[in-house]
């Protein structure tokens, strides 16, 4: 029972420094909160200085200070009221019911935790919201990656950090450290955008490319975060930037199939009985060719030639691993 | 998962049982007569971890604990009609304030929620988001640094089209790009919700066609029309749990194993996997479920010499086949 014992004394920890007029010194502490007053002074010492640790780490403010304007007195501890309650607040039933559906949004296990216990809060004083219900439209958000939680923290704390990354899926992976600004879900993927030290400028990461573990690399509060805009700037810019489909391509298609050329053609003739002539727009001969040869013989490309030719290509490439 | 001293403490470790106890004090004193079996759920532990809370709350009061100091717990109702009753603490009437992660996943998950097109309730959002804000004070300007893009753009008006079937009850008639067999179907389907999974919306519904609840991406719609009859979502439809992720295996699903080069590592990041195991030459050995086989063909054609199906061998020889019948429309042997 040493666990309830430890809770009990935390429990009474924290209401005596909340209904305390003002500063509580450690000794009246040790004689008032039952569970430090059978220990040695050094025991106690150490069991008090990792009991305020472990309660600020779960949110509870504890100050310490002296209301001595000389400093002689014995520094002493207390909660404020005002930073340890929440603040009146009043969600109208259509705001409750968003706020219950926002919270079943993270799949990640510690935010999806983190929405609960909010949510619970909100109930508490009296805000209904309801977060088993079924509504007309449900987002999820996964995080699920390695990386995602430790460079939360680390954009939460500004904490500088450094991680093996492999650039392309070919490449060996390489140390980076950064200084974390933001992390974002683009396109389904989370990245981390922030400033890379090495090369002293603003760079963008795939979390799912990041190897083994993100590390610590500095204190928090580290670092400033340039603004909101600046980091938004800087996302933009180092997303890959749109296409440009300046070639187009011929392509004979077998009547019923390659829907997504068909979509995005700009003209559409018959070749014949069961095919069709289609010509797309494209930047890159690879990423066509790529596209084509999922199809099969259901797809021929006719011209430029050399995309003719990166389609022969990639389909030996299969004949002959085969052989 | 990767857990950290905050993120991974467990829920029986005292200071996550205080912190909980915190919130829950509260919350029992304006729900009087709670169950303990309701609390457990909200609360997400054990109905014997909601008794040893109160078990420690019934130790706990004001400093020095004489007679009246304690709080007061009916451990008897608790044990006997498992209902909770709490009194004499009045000093932890308000919870904590919010911490920095709880105020910025509710408040990035509402942002979020904001930008799905076909939106909805958009105003009330703004309102919870600004109240949010400002009961958090502070720690809520952290959420301005975590941001989840929806690609709704170029599929708001299916959206819009969806939603408006949704809230009238309307049955839609989907013309629907089915990629892994590069076909073009035509259904009627009976909406049920829109999912947003990562970033990508989805149309859940049940599928006349196929007579099962069917999952429709929203960017594979062609043509979407909401039709002038009434929906029916047979009473033995579920929408699926997505808690235990999109795609769930279905007995008939087929384990694939594929061989990756170094360049053909990317599969990895997109698809999910039952597992991934280095190769001594820097690739992967991928093993995946796959529902369809014309899927993992297509995928296999695509990766040409970056990746080789292994197994099953049959399946390997039906990509070489293909292989080897688009080459003939270029004169290759």
């Amino acid at each position: 029972m040493a666990q309830a014992v430890k809770s009990e004394r935390l429990m009474n920890l924290v209401i005596c420094l909340l209904v305390a007029r003002g500063y509580v010194p450690k000794s009246r502490i040790r004689q008032i909160v039952g569970g430090y007053g059978d220990q040695s002074e050094e025991a106690f010492e150490r069991m008090f200085e990792r009991d305020k640790e472990e309660l600020r780490e779960v949110g509870i403010p504890i100050e310490t200070g002296s209301f001595d304007p000389f400093g002689d007195e014995e520094p002493g501890y207390r909660i404020h009221r005002q930073e340890f309650e929440l603040p009146e607040i009043r969600l109208e039933p259509d705001e409750a019911a968003v706020v219950g559906l926002a919270a079943r949004m993270w799949q990640h296990t510690y935010l999806s935790d983190a929405s609960t216990t909010a949510v619970t809060k909100l109930q508490a004083v009296g805000v209904e919201a309801d977060t088993r219900s079924l509504g007309a439209v449900e987002p999820r958000v996964g995080g699920e990656e390695p990386a995602f939680w430790p460079l939360w923290e680390a954009v939460r704390d500004r904490r500088a950090v450094r991680f093996r990354h492999r650039k392309s899926t070919g490449a060996e992976p390489m140390v980076r450290h950064v200084q974390p600004w933001s992390v974002l879900s683009w396109h389904g993927r989370w990245y981390v955008v922030g400033y890379d030290v090495d090369r002293q400028a603003p760079r963008m990461f795939r979390l799912s490319r990041i190897v083994d573990t993100v590390r610590s690399a500095g204190p928090a509060g580290g670092y400033e975060v340039p603004a909101q805009d600046v980091v938004r700037e800087a996302a933009a810019s180092l997303v890959p930037p749109e296409r440009n489909e300046s070639a187009w391509a011929r392509i004979r298609v077998r009547a019923g199939s390659g829907h997504a050329l068909r979509r995005r053609a700009t003209h559409v003739e018959p070749a014949g009985p069961g095919w069709d002539d289609v010509t797309v727009t494209y930047s890159s001969t690879e990423m066509l060719a790529e596209e084509l040869v999922t199809h099969a013989g259901d797809v021929v490309a006719l011209e430029p030639a050399e995309l003719r030719a990166a389609v022969v290509e990639r389909l030996e490439a299969i004949t002959k691993g085969a052989s | 998962m990767n857990t950290s001293a905050r993120g991974g403490r467990r829920p029986d470790s005292a200071p996550a049982q205080v912190a909980r106890l915190l919130a829950m004090l509260p919350y029992l004193r304006s729900h009087p007569s709670t169950r303990v079996a309701d609390v457990a759920a909200l609360f997400g532990v054990s109905e014997r971890q909601v008794v040893r809370d109160l078990q420690v709350l019934w130790f706990s009061g004001l400093p020095g604990l004489q007679m009246g100091d304690y709080i007061e717990v009916d451990m008897e109702a608790v044990e006997g009609e498992g209902v909770i009753s709490v009194s004499n603490a009045d000093y932890l009437a308000r919870p904590l304030r919010l911490r920095t992660d709880e105020a910025v996943a509710l408040i990035v998950a509402l942002r979020t929620l904001a930008s799905v097109p076909g939106s909805f309730e958009r105003d009330a959002i703004d309102r919870a988001v600004a109240k949010l804000e400002e009961a958090a004070g502070e720690v809520a300007q952290q959420a301005a640094a975590v941001q989840v893009q929806v690609d709704g753009d170029a599929v708001a008006g299916v959206a819009a089209t969806v939603r408006q079937a949704l809230d009238a009850g309307h049955r839609l008639h989907l013309s629907y790009w089915v990629p892994a067999r590069d076909e073009a179907t035509e259904r009627d389907v009976d909406p049920m919700r829109l999912v947003v999974v990562d970033g990508r919306l989805y149309l859940e519904g049940w599928c006349r066609r196929a007579e099962s609840v069917r999952l429709f991406r929203l960017d594979r719609v062609l043509d979407v029309r909401q039709l002038d009859v009434a929906a029916e979502v047979p009473s033995e439809a579920h929408p699926r749990d997505l808690d235990a992720g999109l795609f769930q295996p279905s007995p008939d699903d087929e384990l694939v194993t594929i061989d990756l080069t170094p360049h053909g590592r990317w599969v990895a990041d997109y698809y999910p996997h039952e597992s991934a195991d280095e190769l001594d030459d820097g690739g992967l050995r991928l093993r995946l479920w796959a529902r369809d086989r014309q899927w993992v063909r297509r995928l296999a054609l695509r990766l040409g010499g970056t990746g080789r199906v292994v197994d099953p061998p049959d399946l390997s020889a039906e990509v070489t086949a293909a292989a080897r019948d688009a080459l003939a429309h270029y004169g290759v042997q």
